[in-house]
């Protein structure tokens, strides 16, 4: 008992398992309604039915391509701003109210606005993913920035570097764990509205996939989708965790 | 000016130019809504579609055309009501795993990673699976309620358990208490900030997954509202309802966030000169929250 109390994660796998033998019993013996919940080994077994019939390799590369492309443009814009806010601090005070009631609020709604005005297009996902993407990326810029230690702008001010100088190889570097913890809210936030809005106007990638699954009354088919989605999702968040421990100072 | 290296800053003497922040907002305010006016006078004149940025002033009339129709109250009562129900359910049930995980270090590491996979991932993409298991009513709309509410106060409150000060559990072992005593002298009160933040962020993404379930499938409720008017290409009350929801949500945060600052004031430890130390619930982004 001991040793287990050592190896959580062993434990949390063999209670996965245990969970999906009893949920593989509890199907079979009619207790859980299989048009509900199918069978684990029916939903591993529709994987390749899924690939074959809906692509979803292709289909994550459209969804990754659409999240890629709504944070560059966040990072074009979200960069810069979030430094005007910081050299400005009339403006960053004056907008910092309003850039935290924009991210709290439910601005997956404003789809039917791009819709009107994009259509059905991957524009409307592109711009559906840019909103939430951008506003953590404001906000952190601007905090990383005002959080630069003022020993090292002390230290470039003794050596007199150049305004380009103290930004470049001072302040940016010194913010950039920070600007980056906006990079990985952002990024999350792109791919989790980029795909809800995929799955509510049965367009595009994985989300489009999901939904469709579904209007086939397709349930292993539409679980396995869902992890697939969820698997997605562990990646991103797992390699930009990684990716953000390594630029986080010790 | 304040001079950050050699970088300068305009820091704001704090008297005279709280006026010149005002003003920002001010212009900026107007700015925007001239803005605005502007690309609904392209459509108008029929350089831009007309009709999809409608004119201020219709959706002025469209809001308040909701205001006063009985069936917008009939919806908003559908919304309250799956919201409500979904945020206790998933809170509850939160706050509890989120003890039981703070206390058990084995559950919070067998748990976790799955928890983390599931947090990260748009709860969107379970409607399918609550629409299966609820159907297309209510229930199921409470159901993501509660999805949307359980991740944000879970991790909170298993982070809050964790961070406990050391020293108050030793102080509590001392006196011998019993578990339960452990739970409501040591651990409550040393997590009423946390769990509040949790429930804060809980209530923000429960608003956003009941609607966005809504406008999948629904009869009933504001974002079912939301997608009629979309499909009828009734742009202005489409802008009403967006707007209704925006400051319904915000006054639900700002509630929040108060009640979290009137909680700080009175938790916050005692300096030793006597005051309160205050701690804003404003500010930082928080868990990674998703709807």
């Amino acid at each position: 008992m001991s040793r287990l109390h050592k190896m959580p994660v062993f434990v949390g796998l063999i209670g996965f398992f245990v969970c999906a033998v009893l949920l593989e019993f509890s199907v079979d013996a009619g207790w859980v309604m299989q048009l509900v919940v199918p069978r684990p080994s029916d939903t591993i077994l529709a994987f390749p039915e899924v690939q074959e019939d809906m692509d979803l390799f292709g289909n994550f590369f459209v969804t990754l391509a659409m999240t890629a492309a709504a944070t560059f443009l966040a990072l074009l814009i979200g960069v810069p701003f979030g430094y005007f806010l910081y050299r400005n601090t009339r403006y960053g005070i004056a907008y910092e109210g309003w850039l935290a009631a924009a991210f709290a609020a439910p601005t997956v709604l404003l789809y039917p606005l791009f819709l009107v005005i994009f259509g059905r297009s991957h524009l409307t996902l592109i711009a559906m993913g840019f909103i939430p993407g951008a506003i953590p990326i404001i906000i952190q810029t601007r905090q990383g920035l005002l959080g630069v230690s003022r020993t090292l702008l002390n230290v470039g001010q003794s050596f007199n570097v150049s305004h380009r100088d103290m930004f470049w190889k001072i302040q940016l570097p010194s913010a950039v764990p920070t600007i980056f913890t906006g990079i990985r809210i952002g990024v999350m936030y792109t791919l989790v509205n980029i795909v809800a809005i995929e799955y509510l106007i049965d367009f595009g990638g994985l989300g489009r996939i999901v939904s469709e699954m579904y209007f086939r009354f397709d349930t292993p088919g539409t679980y396995a989708s869902i992890i697939a989605v969820v698997m997605v999702s562990v990646f991103f968040y797992w390699g930009f965790g990684r990716v953000e421990k390594w630029l986080r100072p010790v | 000016m304040v001079k950050t290296g050699l970088i300068q800053t305009s820091t704001p003497d704090p008297g005279s130019d709280e006026n010149s922040i005002t003003r920002i907002r001010v212009v900026t305010a107007i700015g925007l809504v001239l803005l605005w006016e502007v690309v609904a006078s392209l459509g108008t004149v029929g350089i831009l579609y007309d009709d999809v940025v409608p004119h201020i002033w219709n959706i002025i009339i469209a809001i308040y055309e909701e205001l006063v129709s009985s069936s917008f109250y009939r919806d908003l009562g559908i919304t309250f009501a799956e919201h409500i129900v979904g945020f206790i359910v998933g809170s509850i049930i939160a706050i509890f795993l989120g003890i039981w995980m703070g206390t058990s270090p084995l559950l919070r590491g067998a748990l976790e990673p799955y928890l983390n996979a599931i947090g990260s991932t748009p709860k969107i993409i379970f409607l399918p699976i609550l629409f299966l298991m609820f159907g297309t009513g209510i229930e199921s709309k409470m159901a993501k309620g509660s999805l949307s509410a359980f991740f944000p106060v879970v991790f909170t409150t298993t982070l809050g358990m964790v961070l406990i000060n050391p020293v108050l559990i030793r102080v509590g072992q001392t006196f011998n208490l019993s578990k339960w005593q452990m739970i409501t002298k040591i651990y409550m009160p040393a997590m009423v900030n946390p769990v509040i933040t949790g429930l804060r962020l809980g209530m923000a993404i429960t608003v956003i997954g009941v609607l966005v379930a809504e406008l999948k499938f629904a009869d009933g409720g504001l974002g079912y509202r939301l997608g009629i008017y979309y499909e009828q290409f009734r742009i202005a009350p489409m802008y009403a309802i967006i707007l209704i929801i925006f400051a319904l949500a915000a006054a639900a945060n700002v509630g929040m966030t108060r009640l979290q600052d009137r909680v700080n004031r009175h938790m916050a430890p005692t300096t030793t000169k006597g005051k309160k130390a205050q701690a804003s619930a404003s500010g930082g982004l928080g868990v990674v929250a998703t709807n």
